[in-house]
C-alpha cells in the first residue's frame, strides 16, 4: 500500500477503472454521476462503470441539446447536462422542521442532517467554481444553513478536465476552467484516449483524495502524459463556444438599468425559470407551511424558487417586479453585476447551461455585448461612490 | 392540565427538541396583550416562554412572527430596547398571517424568529440634530428608537418629529402621540392625508411639515419611514434642503421569506433587506429608487 | 387709508416669507388695498363658487381647505399655515374660489384686494412675471402633493 501525497501524479487505466468504483463503496460512499437519461446526459446514483454515458457526447446551442455517439469509448466525452451538482447539496424540496402542538404552544423538531457521504464522480472545472459559490451563499454568513452544511462536509470531489468545449461553453472568459486547479478537488481526472491506449491522468489533490486512492491499481505517468494533459486543456480553452468581456461589468449594468436592449431581450423571455433551474450557482427558494388535518402537526418545507416568478416580490398584494422585463433584469444584474457586491465574485461560471436549455435560445453573452455596444452610460471601472 | 404528550405550559423542553441556534426554528412566545390602535392595526406584547429566549433589539430591526399552522411574516420590534424582557410589535391586518395575529388573545402562541437586520444608526447622529419622519405604520419601526432618542436626549441636537397618517383614526399610539406634542425636549407635527371637521391639526403630506420644522441640514441625521413613495419624496426634500444624503436613512420594505439571506426574494440591488438593511442609506439607494421595479 | 396704515402693510407684506426678495414697487402696488384681519376658530375665510375678491397671505394660525358638502361628507384637503399663501384663483377668470376655506384655529392673516393686485401685476410685467414665477411653484407643489394623497399609500 503505496501512501500518496497531495499533488503527487499517478496513472489509472481504463480497464482499473471499475477498482476506483470499489474503492469508494469501500469507503461508504455513494457515488453520483454522470449517465443516460431521457436523451440527455444527468447526475444521478451510480452503482459501476457501466452506468456512466461512455462513448456519448452532446451538441449544444442556443436552445438545443442533442447526444450523439462518439466514434470512441471515452467515458467522460461531453461537457455539461441540464443538472448541476446543485440538487444534491441545495436540495429541490427539503424538510426543514415539523412541530407539533403542546398545548396552547408549539415543539418544534429540526430536520435530522445526517445522511450517506456522497462521492460526486466527474465534476467539471465550472461546476466546482459554481459549488464554492454555493458554498459562499449557503455557508459563508452569521448563520450557515445547517442541511447544506452537513451535505457538503460529506462530500467527496472527483473532478474531471474538459477534453472539449461546448458550443455554449465559455468558462476561459469567467476564469473558471477549463483546467481545475491544484486543491481545487479531492481527486483530479484527465481522460487520455488514443488509437493505442486509454488511461487517466490523476492528480491527488487532498488526503481525502489520497485516502480513497489507497487500494487503487495506479501507475506511475509516463513522461508525455502531463504535456497531453496540458496540451488538451490549453485546446479546450482555445475551442470556447462563446465569451463574455467582463472587464467593468458590474457599472456597464448597473449604469445601464433603463437601456433599450431589455425590451428587446424581454419580448423573447417567457419567464418559464428553466435559466434559474439548471444554473449552477442559482439559490432563491420559497417557505411552505403545510399543516395536516387536525392542524396539531405543521412542516416547515423549503423549495427551489425563481427571480422570473411573480410571487418572488409580491408584497401588499401584487407583485414588486411585475414585468418579464424586470425580472429577466433581476437575473441578469444579479448574476453578473450584484453578486459581487454581495460574495465578491461573479454569480456566473461560464458553463453556458442557461443558453442551452432556454426554450427560446436567450444568450446572456449575446446581452451583454449588445449593451457593452452601445452604453448609455460607458462602462467604468471607477469604484462606486 | 399537562399529560404525557402535552408538557405543562411554560415547561418549553428546549433541549434536542429546538436548539435555539436552528435558524429556520421560531420560538415560542405567548400573548399578554394585544391592544387595538386603530381600526385595522393591533398591538401585541410577548414573553418568551422560556426567559433564555427573551431577545435583544435596535431599534428598526424586525422579527419573523409566525402563527402555527398559518405562516410567518416579518414584522418590525415597536417596543423599548431597554425592557427587552417583553417584545412588543404593531400588525396591521391585512394579509392571512397579520389577520391571524390580529385575533390572537391572550394566552396565546406565537412564534419568533430573529432579531434580523441593521436598524437605525443614532449612535451616529450625536452631536447633530435630529429629523424623524414616519408616515402610517412608519412609526411603528422608529419607536423603539424614539424612546432611546429620548433617553439619551442630551447627546442630540435639535429633535422634530413629523407623523403623517391617511386620517385622524389611523393614527397608532394615539395617547403616546398626545404625550410627546406636550413635551418641551422634542418637537412633533402630526398631520393627515384627509380629515373631518372634527380634526384642528394640519392636513396634507408629511413634506408639508418640513418647511416649518427648524434644523440646521447639514448638521442632521434623518430617519425616514413609511410608504416607499413618502420615503422617496420626504428623502428629496430633505436633500433640497441641504441634509448630506449619507445622513439620511430610510427603511425598505420587501417580501421576506427566511430572513437569512438565503431566500433571494428581499433582494433590492445588491442589498438584502432583511442583513444590509431594512434600515439603508438614501445615498447609496437613490439610484435605485428612481428606476422602475428594480 | 392713509399712507403710513399703507406702508405699514405693505411692510408686513414685504416680510412675509412668501412675497420675501421682490421688488418693492411691485409689492407696494400689489399691496395698495390691503389690510390685516382676525378670523376666529371655525369662521369662513371663503366659500367655494363665490367670487375670489381677495387673497390671503396667513401670518399665524391654520386655515382647512375643504371639499364637499351636498351629499358628501366635507373633508379636508389641505392646511394652509404661517408663512404660505391662500388663494390663486382670483388671478384667472371667472375668479371663483374653487373650495372653501375655513379657520380652525384663531387666524391672523393680510387680505389683499385680488382687482388692485391684478391691475398692479398688468402695470408692471416684467415684475408680474417674477410674482408668476414665485406662484408657479406653490400651485404645482400642492398639485403634487395632492397627487401623492390621492394614491392613497397608506390605503391597502
Amino acid at each position: 500500500m503505496v501512501s500518496l501525497k497531495v499533488g503527487d501524479r499517478r496513472v489509472l487505466e481504463r480497464h482499473e477503472f471499475p477498482s476506483l468504483f470499489r474503492a469508494l463503496e469501500a469507503k461508504g460512499y455513494r457515488v453520483v454521476g454522470p449517465t443516460v437519461r431521457d436523451g440527455a446526459i444527468v447526475y444521478d446514483y451510480l452503482s459501476g462503470v457501466d452506468d456512466l454515458p461512455i462513448g456519448w457526447t452532446d451538441r449544444q446551442g442556443g436552445g438545443m441539446y442533442r447526444l450523439e455517439r462518439r466514434s470512441d469509448q471515452a467515458l467522460f466525452g461531453y461537457t455539461v447536462g441540464p443538472f448541476s451538482w446543485k440538487k444534491f447539496l441545495y436540495l429541490p424540496r427539503e424538510r426543514l422542521w415539523t412541530a407539533n402542538r403542546s398545548g396552547d404552544s408549539f415543539v418544534v423538531t429540526p430536520e435530522p442532517t445526517d445522511g450517506p457521504p456522497l462521492a460526486f464522480f466527474g465534476m467539471r472545472a465550472c461546476e466546482l467554481a459554481g459549488v464554492a459559490i454555493q458554498d459562499r451563499v449557503f455557508m459563508g454568513g452569521p448563520a450557515p444553513d445547517p442541511g447544506y452544511s452537513a451535505r457538503r462536509r460529506r462530500v467527496l470531489r472527483i473532478a474531471v478536465q474538459c477534453g472539449q468545449a461546448g458550443a455554449t461553453c465559455f468558462c476561459t472568459s469567467m476564469g473558471t476552467g477549463p483546467g481545475v486547479h491544484a486543491g481545487g478537488a479531492d481527486i483530479i481526472l484527465t481522460e487520455l484516449i488514443d488509437h493505442h491506449r486509454h488511461h487517466f491522468l490523476l492528480e491527488v489533490g487532498t488526503p481525502e483524495g489520497a485516502e480513497v486512492l489507497e487500494d487503487v491499481p495506479l501507475l506511475p505517468p509516463a513522461p508525455d502524459d502531463t504535456s497531453r494533459a496540458q496540451a488538451l486543456l490549453a485546446a479546450t480553452a482555445a475551442s470556447m463556444g462563446r465569451t463574455m468581456q467582463t472587464e467593468g461589468i458590474h457599472d456597464l449594468l448597473m449604469k445601464n438599468l433603463e437601456h433599450p436592449r431589455w425590451e428587446v431581450v424581454a419580448r423573447r423571455c417567457l419567464s418559464c425559470t428553466n435559466c434559474t433551474m439548471v444554473c449552477p450557482t442559482c439559490f432563491c427558494s420559497n417557505q411552505e407551511e403545510v399543516p395536516n388535518l387536525a392542524v396539531d402537526t405543521v412542516e416547515r418545507w423549503r423549495r427551489w424558487d425563481s427571480c422570473f416568478n411573480l410571487g418572488l416580490t409580491e408584497m401588499h398584494g401584487q407583485a414588486v417586479r411585475k414585468s418579464g422585463l424586470s425580472r429577466y433584469r433581476q437575473w441578469l444584474t444579479h448574476k453578473l453585476a450584484t453578486w459581487q457586491d454581495q460574495f465578491g465574485t461573479s454569480g456566473c461560471v461560464g458553463c453556458g447551461r442557461c443558453i442551452t436549455w432556454c426554450p427560446v435560445g436567450i444568450d446572456l453573452t449575446e446581452e451583454v455585448a449588445a449593451i457593452r455596444a452601445a452604453p448609455a452610460v460607458a462602462a467604468t471601472s471607477e469604484a462606486k461612490k | 392540565m399537562a399529560t404525557e404528550a402535552h408538557p405543562p405550559l411554560g415547561d418549553h423542553p428546549l433541549g434536542a427538541a429546538s436548539p435555539v441556534h436552528h435558524p429556520y426554528a421560531p420560538r415560542p412566545f405567548v400573548v399578554r396583550a394585544n391592544i387595538q390602535e386603530t381600526p385595522d392595526t393591533y398591538t401585541l406584547k410577548l414573553d418568551p416562554r422560556t426567559p433564555g429566549d427573551r431577545l435583544s433589539f435596535k431599534g428598526g430591526q424586525f422579527n419573523m412572527v409566525y402563527v402555527f399552522g398559518v405562516g410567518e411574516c416579518a414584522i418590525s420590534i415597536s417596543g423599548d430596547p431597554a425592557h427587552p424582557e417583553e417584545l412588543t410589535h404593531t400588525v396591521r391586518a391585512v394579509g392571512k398571517v397579520t389577520n391571524a395575529l390580529a385575533a390572537l388573545k391572550p394566552g396565546a402562541t406565537v412564534g419568533i424568529r430573529g432579531p434580523y437586520g441593521k436598524g437605525w444608526p443614532l449612535d451616529s447622529a450625536r452631536g447633530r440634530d435630529v429629523v424623524v419622519v414616519a408616515g402610517g405604520l412608519g412609526l411603528p419601526p422608529l419607536r423603539p428608537t424614539l424612546y432611546e432618542l429620548f433617553r439619551r436626549r442630551a447627546e442630540f441636537g435639535r429633535i422634530e418629529i413629523v407623523y403623517g397618517a391617511r386620517t385622524p383614526k389611523d393614527l397608532v399610539f394615539a395617547e403616546e402621540v398626545r404625550d410627546w406634542l406636550t413635551r418641551r425636549e422634542m418637537r412633533i407635527q402630526t398631520t393627515v392625508d384627509a380629515a373631518g371637521r372634527d380634526w384642528y391639526g394640519d392636513v396634507g403630506v408629511v413634506t408639508t411639515r418640513l418647511p416649518d420644522s427648524r434644523f440646521d441640514a447639514p448638521k442632521t441625521t434623518a430617519f425616514v419611514c413609511g410608504p416607499e413613495i413618502m420615503m422617496k419624496l420626504t428623502a428629496q426634500a430633505l436633500a433640497q434642503r441641504g441634509v448630506p444624503t449619507d445622513e439620511i436613512w430610510i427603511s425598505m420594505e420587501r417580501n421576506m421569506k427566511c430572513a437569512l439571506g438565503f431566500c433571494g426574494h428581499c433582494q433590492y440591488g445588491p442589498s438584502f433587506v432583511c442583513r444590509d438593511g431594512p434600515v439603508l442609506s438614501y445615498r447609496a439607494l437613490a439610484p435605485l429608487l428612481a428606476v422602475k421595479e428594480v | 387709508m392713509t399712507e403710513t396704515v399703507n406702508e405699514a402693510i405693505a411692510d408686513r407684506v414685504q416680510h412675509h416669507p412668501f412675497f420675501a426678495g421682490m421688488d418693492p414697487t411691485l409689492v407696494c402696488a400689489m399691496a395698495a388695498k390691503a389690510e390685516v384681519r382676525k378670523y376666529g376658530a371655525g369662521e369662513m375665510l371663503a366659500r367655494e363658487g363665490r367670487p375670489s375678491e381677495e387673497f390671503f397671505l396667513v401670518l399665524d394660525g391654520k386655515v382647512a381647505l375643504e371639499i364637499g358638502g351636498a351629499d358628501r361628507l366635507v373633508i379636508t384637503v389641505e392646511t394652509i399655515g404661517r408663512g404660505e399663501i391662500l388663494g390663486w384663483s382670483w388671478l384667472v377668470p371667472p375668479y371663483h374660489w374653487r373650495f372653501d376655506a375655513r379657520a380652525t384655529k384663531p387666524t391672523e392673516v393680510i387680505a389683499v384686494n385680488a382687482a388692485t393686485a391684478r391691475y398692479a401685476l398688468a402695470a408692471h410685467p416684467a415684475l408680474a412675471y417674477q410674482f408668476l414665477m414665485k406662484l408657479l411653484p406653490v400651485v404645482g407643489e400642492r398639485l403634487e402633493n395632492t397627487r401623492v394623497q390621492l394614491l392613497d399609500i397608506h390605503g391597502h
